[in-house]
Parts: structure tokens; C-alpha cells; sequence
């Protein structure tokens, strides 16, 4: 593993499949009576949240207090940087306080990176979503969720995503979970789809390790998961689609799309949901649509890979293969 | 005035030649001339150019004289062997009334390193909509004969074609920007395969290659001349070479930047890589080489856009767009055309100092290195290779995308009028 967790693209498959088998771990201290690991007592960890986002920033804190960090939480809003303080003198004023890790959250693209390559601070940096590059953690919870769910939750220890078909549908071009699962999901061995009006895919799409398609009703039948992408309803004014409406009918899934998709073949969403745009409410709440396990799994994930970066040597728990936290000590 | 005997140099990378200047003009030109009287520079097989011409640079004064001012950048220009530039609009205030531009001229006639011709805005405020007093500017002492938004695009058709028929009374030149809007809004890099990786906003080629195409069209039509600042791409190429083909009274101009980086050095998320137009691809800068080789773009220019610090120093949407060029641009050019092959010294008198003196009007600029000429001259030690050291600059800024690179060719002497503003690579 790295110093620095900012790009999907930047994760082998070795360093995936130990940040998922890790993640399992973690999980199963969700499902003890006391959820906390002593691992990062004593290090300080840091929410930098340039951009709103609750669900990500709360996600995160739980995950950092389920292994006894001292959490700070920073919001740009009402602060020195709503006054023009720059992201460098922000994030040095943190350090300066004994900061061990930044997870940062930022509108602009490649903030997170400049953050980690400039000489700025020394701290790790974790890449909690970067305009619209990346959002690492959300494509490794995203992958967790497949595998748990298409290859088995023991059964997938130690095991990638290959040959499973993966469609992502919806707004490729404004999102970075998009890039960041394109990413990982092609290192991890996955065949991908993304199904998009041309408009909301970027000029370049051509080159990404990636098939791409307009038509979503021929790719469901062809598909393991199909992760449906929020859509904004601003993106209507600039002549991306022509209405919202016209959006769903092309692009939604609906119970009867969702019927066209194999049998074991599930339903995923990064959340929030705009229900009756991308998807209605009969395929959100059906059971075979995992917007609330990846949720869940959001925490053990983001507790993988805090628990690697910054590389607690106290993790135990009785059963647990050591195999995991040892070849992270070695790396 | 003095005397000056420039031995054993290669005048416009000819054979060894001396040059004696007598007080502001070039006295005589041969082999073997009396050094009697005169002070001797020995330039041992040094390259001799005509004094170089800039066509595009921001001196930032009056407004913003934290990242540059007149002195400063004049400067940065002697030390890259410059004697005179071009100075952009895009002040504050902006350059769109002759008390401005007249303003700009004196500071540069003061200071004495370079001559300074003062660009005016075609529009007021730089806003598009309303001419500027076009004629009041080229009636000053500044005697503005080159217009520019630059910074903006004149996109408006109907403004941009009064204004290319307006200029013609005095002789004058629109030079354009070519930036669509619409295809540019929040547009952070050049929009292609980087672009769609990194998740920055595109700038697509078309938003330039189609404002040039309907200029050189308007220009067809109303019988002017333009000039198109900044070309980045091989479709813009393409297009002017078809308008000159036609007859096109077109002149365009290309960076030393976009001739030798691409969008690939964007992967950084540097900033100093952030300019506006922005790096493009490898082809594009092939593509653009072999236009300047074969005469499609006329010239050089520098677009010379100092930043101070804390403006590079931050996440790449909130940077500011542009980079220094003054002290890099000959070694640049050196690197990517004559040293490929592409073009000899004379090519290079040719496109940085002769073709631009003349789309600018720059009287006195642009002359040939011969007797009774203005001694406006350059020294150049080609032989020389190092990398760049922004600590040296000249300029109040160092936003150079060159920082360590290993580069040919500096700048060891310039004359202006005979006067030397800089001597073995030290400003007077």
C-alpha cells in the first residue's frame, strides 16, 4: 500500500483484494456488542470537507472512531476559507495541530493530489471524493458489495471480481464514481459497461478500460450489477437531455427493466437517490437493490483502509486470519 | 554616442561576420572591421539576430504590479533578447482609452530596456460589446496600431466584423482571441483523453478552430487583415492555411509553451501547466512546428503571463491561467525548430523579430542586421545548454512550466538602438 490513498487507478489488484479481505475484519467488529478497535488510539485524523456531504463525512468519522482515532471534523463553510484561505494554508494550520491523516473532500479535481505531492504536510491523504476524478473509498464499498454479494462472503476472501459484468448507467461525465469504479473495477478483472445519452459521456470515454453503449435495455439481460448514477436535474437546463422525463423513460430503471436483468443480478446506487429520475421507488426498495448494504460496508471499507494506511499493528479479533494485517505490516 | 564592434559573429547563423555600431544605428557590416575607438564584444561564433519582437505580452501594469510592471517585464524582455513588446489590453484599468495606453508607452520609453508598444482593447472593458475609441488610441503618442481583447474573445460577429472594418482607416489589425464561450464555460484544460481521466472541465479545439474560422471569413468579407494570437491546434492550422490559400489577409501567431509541451504534463495537477489556451496534445504540437517551419503561423510570440506566487501555489480550479515565456521563449524555440531541423537562424530572425515588427507596425523592429539600420540586436550563445533557473529571472514572477528543464541557447547581449541592455547575460 501507499502513503496516500487518492486515485483508484493508483491500487493494484493485490492492494484491492487486502483492502476488501480487510474489510470483511472489519466488518465483523460491526457485529460485536463493543464496535471499536483500539488500532488508532492516539492518532489524529482529520475530515477536510471543502464540499457538503454528510452521508461520506459521517461514514467516515464512524469508521475512524470504530478504530479509537481522535477525530476533528472541519467544514470549509463558516470558516477561515470562506474568508480566502488558501487549501494550503488550511491544511498546514491542521497539521501544525498534529494531524496524522487529512481525509479531504474537495470540489476541485486533483485538490486531494496536490494536497499529497506538493510538500505541503506530511500527513496521509485520503481522497473522500475530488470534484469529478475521483472517489476511491466509494468505488472499493462498491466492490466489497459485489463481491460479497455475487461471489460469497467467505467465498470471496482472498478473490477479485473476474469476469463479472458490471454496468454503471447514467451521468459518466460529472462523476467520479464513475471514473474510480471504471478503475478499480477493471483491475479487479471485472467487464464494465457504461450505458449514458452521448451527452453525459466525456470526449476521450474511448480510451477508458471500458465498453460503452447508449441503448440500457440490451445491456440489462448482460449484466451481474447494474449501478444506476445520480443524475441532477440541472443538468436538463444545459441541454444535456431534453427533460427529466425523457431522462427516465431512456435511462431509469424501472420493475420492468429491472425484470429484464438475470435472475441473480443486483442493484446498486452511490446515493443519494433522485427517486423517479434514475430510478423508482419499486426497484430502490426491492430487495435486490443494495443502496443500504453499501452503506454499511461504506464503514468497513473506509476502516480498511485507515487501518492500512496508517498501519495499526494492535489488529486482532479471535478467528481472523492474521494473513491480512501481516502482509500490510510488510507493505 | 560610442562605439560598438561586435567580432566574429554569425550574423543570422551565417558565416562569422563583424558588426560595428556607431551611436543608435549599425554602421557597417564585414570581415576584419577596426575595433579603433570602439568597445570590442567578442562573440566567437555567437549567433547575431535582429532584436527580437514580441507580439503578445502582459506587463500587467497599471493594475496588477505584484506579478509584473513595465520595468520588470522590460526587463525579463532585454534578458531574452527582446527590444520591443507588445503589451496586452488586459489591465487594470484596461487599456481601452489613449490615456491608458499612452500611460503604458511613456513607462516604457523611461525605463529604457525595451521599447513598449501599447496594445488597445477593441471593446470597452472588455466586455464585447461597445468599440473602444479605436482611432483616439491610434492618434495618441502611443500610436496603438494593434487591437486585442485578448484575455476574451471578440465573439460577437457583428462587433468583431466593425472592428475589423474600422482598423483599416489607419492601417490597424484586430487580433483575436478565438474562444468561444459557450464551448468554454469552466474549462480547466484541453478536453480529451486527459481531460475525461483527470475529471476536468474540457476546452475542446473546436471552440477555437471555429472562432478563427468565421474571422478569416469575416476578414475575406470585409477586406481586412487579422491576426490570430495563441493557435493551439492542427485544425486551426488547417484553417489558416486554407484562408491563406485563399488570399486571406490572415497572420497568426503560436506560444513556445504549445510548441513544446502537452496536456499529458496536466497529470501533475500542477498549475504551473495551466494556460489559457491550454497545452494540447502531441500531434497538435507537431502539427504546429511544422506550421511555423512552413509559414501557415508567421511568428512566435510569447504570451508572457506572470502570476505571482500564491496564485500557482493552490489546487488547479482555482489557479490562475498563464505562464511566464520572455526569458525562455528563444531557447524554446531553439529547442523545438533549429535544433530539429525544422528552421535555421534566419527562419527565426524571420518569425521573432521580422514578421512581427511588421504585423505590429513596429518601426525601427524587424530590420535586417545591415549598415544604416537601427542597431536593435541580439546575441545569442547557441552553443550553450543548462537548465532553467526561474531564481534568475528577470520577471517579478516565476510561474515558468520550464523550472529545471535542460534547455539550448541564451541570451548574452541586447542592444537597443545601440544601447546594450544586457551584457554577458547581465541586465545594464
Amino acid at each position: 500500500m501507499q502513503r496516500h490513498l487518492i486515485s483508484a487507478a493508483d491500487l493494484t489488484r493485490d492492494d484491492a483484494v487486502l483492502i476488501l479481505d480487510t474489510a470483511e475484519e472489519m466488518a465483523r467488529v460491526a457485529d460485536r456488542p463493543i464496535k471499536k478497535l483500539p488500532t488508532l488510539r492516539g492518532r489524529t485524523v482529520v475530515n477536510l470537507f471543502f464540499e457538503d456531504s454528510t452521508r461520506t463525512r459521517i461514514s467516515f468519522e464512524a469508521a475512524e472512531k470504530r478504530l479509537s482515532a481522535d477525530v476533528i471534523n472541519f467544514s470549509a463553510k463558516g470558516s477561515s476559507v470562506s474568508k480566502g484561505e488558501s487549501l494550503k494554508d488550511t491544511a498546514q494550520t491542521l497539521e501544525a495541530m498534529g494531524v496524522d491523516a487529512v481525509v479531504i473532500r474537495h470540489g476541485a479535481s486533483g485538490a486531494p493530489y496536490r494536497l499529497a505531492t506538493s510538500g505541503w504536510i506530511d500527513a496521509h491523504v485520503i481522497n473522500a471524493g475530488d470534484g469529478t476524478h475521483q472517489h476511491p473509498t466509494q468505488a472499493l464499498l462498491d466492490a466489497f458489495t459485489m463481491r460479497r454479494r455475487l461471489v460469497g462472503r467467505d467465498a470471496g476472501l482472498g478473490q477479485d471480481l473476474n469476469g463479472r459484468r458490471i454496468t454503471l448507467v447514467g451521468d459518466v461525465l460529472h462523476s467520479r464514481v464513475a471514473r474510480s469504479n471504471v478503475d478499480l473495477l477493471h483491475t479487479l478483472g471485472a467487464e464494465v459497461t457504461l450505458v449514458a445519452p452521448p451527452t453525459l459521456l466525456p470526449v476521450g470515454v474511448e480510451t477508458w478500460p471500458c465498453e460503452v453503449s447508449y441503448d440500457l435495455d440490451s445491456t440489462l439481460p448482460k449484466s451481474d450489477a447494474v449501478m444506476m448514477l445520480r443524475v441532477q436535474r440541472e443538468r436538463m437546463n444545459a441541454a444535456f437531455f431534453p427533460t427529466e422525463r425523457e431522462y427516465s423513460r431512456r435511462y431509469g430503471l424501472d420493475g420492468d427493466r429491472m425484470a429484464r436483468m438475470p435472475g441473480h443480478a443486483i442493484v446498486m446506487h452511490p446515493g443519494p437517490m433522485v427517486r423517479g429520475m434514475e430510478i423508482t421507488a419499486e426497484v430502490a426498495d426491492s430487495d435486490r437493490c443494495t443502496v443500504v448494504e453499501q452503506v454499511t460496508n461504506g464503514v468497513s471499507i473506509r476502516m480498511a483502509v485507515l487501518y492500512l494506511l496508517l498501519g495499526g499493528a494492535e489488529f486482532q479479533t479471535a478467528g481472523t486470519p492474521a494473513a491480512p494485517a501481516r502482509t500490510a505490516e510488510e507493505n | 554616442m560610442s562605439k560598438t564592434l561586435i567580432r566574429g559573429a554569425k550574423v543570422l547563423g551565417g558565416e562569422p561576420q563583424d558588426v560595428l555600431i556607431d551611436g543608435g544605428t549599425v554602421a557597417e557590416v564585414g570581415s576584419g572591421l577596426s575595433a579603433e575607438g570602439a568597445e570590442v564584444v567578442e562573440a566567437g561564433g555567437k549567433v547575431l539576430l535582429p532584436g527580437l519582437v514580441d507580439l503578445h505580452t502582459h506587463l500587467r501594469e497599471p493594475g496588477r504590479e505584484d506579478s509584473e510592471t513595465v520595468l520588470t517585464g522590460t526587463r525579463a524582455a532585454a534578458s531574452g533578447g527582446y527590444t520591443a513588446v507588445f503589451a496586452m489590453a488586459n489591465t487594470f484599468p484596461v487599456a481601452d482609452t489613449a490615456g491608458v495606453v499612452e500611460q503604458v508607452w511613456r513607462l516604457g520609453k523611461e525605463h529604457g530596456y525595451c521599447d513598449v508598444q501599447p496594445i488597445g482593447a477593441v471593446t470597452v472593458g472588455l466586455e464585447g460589446k461597445k468599440l473602444a475609441e479605436l482611432g483616439a488610441m491610434h492618434e495618441s503618442a502611443a500610436g496603438v496600431t494593434v487591437f486585442s481583447d485578448d484575455g476574451k474573445c471578440v465573439h460577437d460577429a457583428v462587433i468583431m466584423r466593425r472592428a475589423l472594418e474600422y482598423v483599416k482607416a489607419f492601417d490597424g489589425v484586430v487580433a483575436q482571441h478565438a474562444q468561444e464561450p459557450r464551448l468554454t464555460e469552466g474549462a480547466q484544460m484541453n478536453e480529451g483523453v486527459v481531460s475525461a481521466e483527470l475529471g476536468l472541465g474540457g476546452w475542446p479545439a473546436v471552440a477555437e478552430e471555429s472562432v478563427i474560422a468565421r474571422d478569416v471569413l469575416l476578414a475575406d468579407h470585409v477586406g481586412s487583415r487579422v491576426h490570430i494570437c495563441h493557435l493551439s491546434t492542427a485544425g486551426s492550422v488547417e484553417i489558416v492555411r486554407w484562408a491563406k490559400s485563399r488570399g486571406i489577409r490572415v497572420t497568426a501567431e503560436v506560444t513556445p509553451h504549445h510548441l513544446l509541451l502537452t496536456d499529458e504534463l496536466v497529470r501533475s495537477y500542477n498549475p504551473v501547466y495551466k494556460v489559457n489556451p491550454p497545452l494540447r496534445t502531441e500531434r497538435d504540437v507537431l502539427a504546429l512546428r511544422e506550421a511555423l517551419a512552413d509559414g501557415t503561423i508567421d511568428i512566435v510570440a510569447t504570451d508572457h503571463a506572470p502570476h505571482p506566487h500564491e496564485d500557482k501555489d493552490c489546487e488547479w480550479a482555482a489557479a490562475a491561467m498563464g505562464m511566464v515565456g520572455l526569458e525562455t521563449a528563444l531557447s524554446v524555440v531553439q529547442e523545438t525548430m533549429v535544433d530539429t531541423g525544422l528552421l535555421d537562424w534566419a527562419g527565426v530572425a524571420e518569425r521573432m523579430s521580422f514578421t512581427p515588427a511588421r504585423i505590429g507596425r513596429a518601426e525601427g523592429h524587424g530590420r535586417p542586421v545591415s549598415a544604416g539600420e537601427p542597431a536593435n540586436l541580439t546575441l545569442v550563445d547557441t552553443a550553450y545548454r543548462g537548465p532553467v533557473d526561474p531564481a534568475g529571472f528577470a520577471s517579478r514572477s516565476r510561474n515558468t512550466p520550464y523550472e529545471g528543464r535542460e534547455l539550448p541557447g541564451r541570451v548574452t547581449h541586447t542592444w537597443l538602438r545601440g544601447k546594450a541592455t544586457l551584457v554577458d547575460g547581465k541586465l545594464t
